[in-house]
């Protein structure tokens, strides 16, 4: 934004994580923790390679609603897969074309799909084209990538802008 | 009084994950599955620690917790990164 | 190692319906743990491996956190939130570092039960010991090699 303050989430971002840190909302501690989200920003502006915009929050919000409900989704399939008998499990890598582009949207989107039902992100190619991720049960690969095309990667696409 | 029962059933499940991490740590084959077992390790560690807190009452446990969260994952991208570059500081 | 617990559970706060919400979460977090290592133990193949310890155990620890955030806020003082923070350090750390151990796998071509992606597709980040069977790099590399992989570091 301006010179002075580069990134304003961020900065209220780790005042946030200071206060969590520290455990107290006193007035010190607040002080500080100002201090430390105006200064690691100035710091750090330089390495901060892409930057993008949020053109439309709400729509973010609710992909973390999407994503928490389907960590708890994944983690239960994934539960019952692994104490199930083991020769039912047909693992397998798919190959997944990407729309997003920058750094900070394909990177978010690779982490989403670590995290949620039956998918890791395993390799991206140098060009940032496509995203290979390793599936518990690869039996249908369309069904893979459609979803994650949906339901992450949608939400991802409209809400977030490279600047 | 459930709570202490309820810790101690996690007591036991928490180390049971330790053991069962540590065989994978011992059996390999490959060296990523060792990263991997490590990893996991460190995580239940912190899942040890947590529950030790509660256990005894103490908030002393945390910062404990969350340096071995950190130091795991550094550990791990560390040991990653040598596997893939063959050093790690370029 | 009973005496700690038992003399401070005389909290306001503390109720019947705390303590159940509380060991139930206990419970469920330390079971879940647990499946992220019995996954860990029997799947067949590293990337299978995988997936265990990135989901099973960050929801595990997750569900303990709470607990423990839980219990200190009706313990102590005011609330207690810091086991938020390890809880969310958790849950970024786990993908990041599943994606640099499977990249580390796949440099040293470590086969999964169903292979590995085509090789001309994993060249681009250079293999220490050149594989003769290794297809020609297809494309030159871009110029920019810090744009390449985000999740990698410049070089």
């Amino acid at each position: 934004m301006t010179r002075l303050l580069p990134h304003p989430i961020l900065s209220l971002m780790l005042l946030g994580l200071w206060l969590l840190l520290v455990n107290s909302v006193s007035v010190g501690q607040l002080l500080l923790g100002l201090v430390l989200a105006w200064a690691i920003p100035l710091y750090t502006a330089r390495f901060w390679v892409s930057r993008v915009r949020v053109r439309r929050p709400l729509v973010l919000l609710r992909l973390l609603g999407v994503v928490l409900y389907d960590m708890l989704v994944a983690n239960l399939s994934v539960a019952r897969l692994v104490s199930g008998p083991i020769a039912r499990i047909h693992p397998g890598f798919v190959r997944v074309p990407l729309r997003v582009q920058g750094n900070v949207a394909v990177s978010l989107l690779a982490n989403i799909v670590s995290l949620t039902p039956g998918t890791v992100s395993v390799f991206l190619s140098a060009d940032q084209r496509e995203l290979i991720v390793h599936a518990l049960q690869a039996d249908d690969p369309e069904a893979i990538i459609g979803v994650i095309r949906h339901r992450y990667e949608k939400p991802l696409l409209d809400a977030l802008e490279q600047v | 009084m459930i709570l202490p029962w309820a810790l101690n059933i996690a007591f036991v499940l928490v180390s049971l994950a330790l053991l069962l991490s540590l065989a994978r740590l011992v059996i390999g084959p490959d060296k990523p599955d060792r990263i991997l077992a490590l990893d996991t390790l460190y995580v239940n560690t912190v899942a040890l620690l947590v529950l030790l807190g509660i256990r005894l009452a103490s908030n002393l446990y945390f910062e404990a917790a969350l340096l071995i969260a950190l130091f795991g994952f550094v550990g791990t991208v560390a040991l990653s990164k040598y596997l893939t570059r063959g050093d790690i500081i370029e | 190692m009973t005496e700690p617990l038992s003399s401070t559970l005389t909290s306001p706060l503390w109720s019947l319906g705390v303590e159940i919400l509380v060991s139930l979460l206990i419970v469920i977090g330390a079971a879940f743990t647990c499946l992220g290592s019995v996954a860990l133990l029997r799947l067949r193949d590293f990337y299978s491996r995988l997936h265990g310890p990135t989901k099973a155990t960050t929801l595990g620890v997750g569900s303990l956190l709470i607990a423990s955030s839980i219990f200190f806020s009706a313990q102590g003082p005011g609330l207690s939130l810091h086991e938020i923070l390890v809880a969310l350090f958790l849950f970024i750390t786990a993908p990041v570092g599943a994606h640099l151990m499977a990249k580390a796998a796949l440099h040293l071509r470590v086969r999964g039960q169903s292979g590995l992606p085509p090789d001309a597709l994993l060249d681009g980040q250079g293999v220490a010991q050149p594989d003769p069977q290794a297809a020609p790099r297809p494309v030159p590399r871009p110029a920019s090699r810090i744009d390449a992989d985000p999740l990698r570091d410049a070089d």
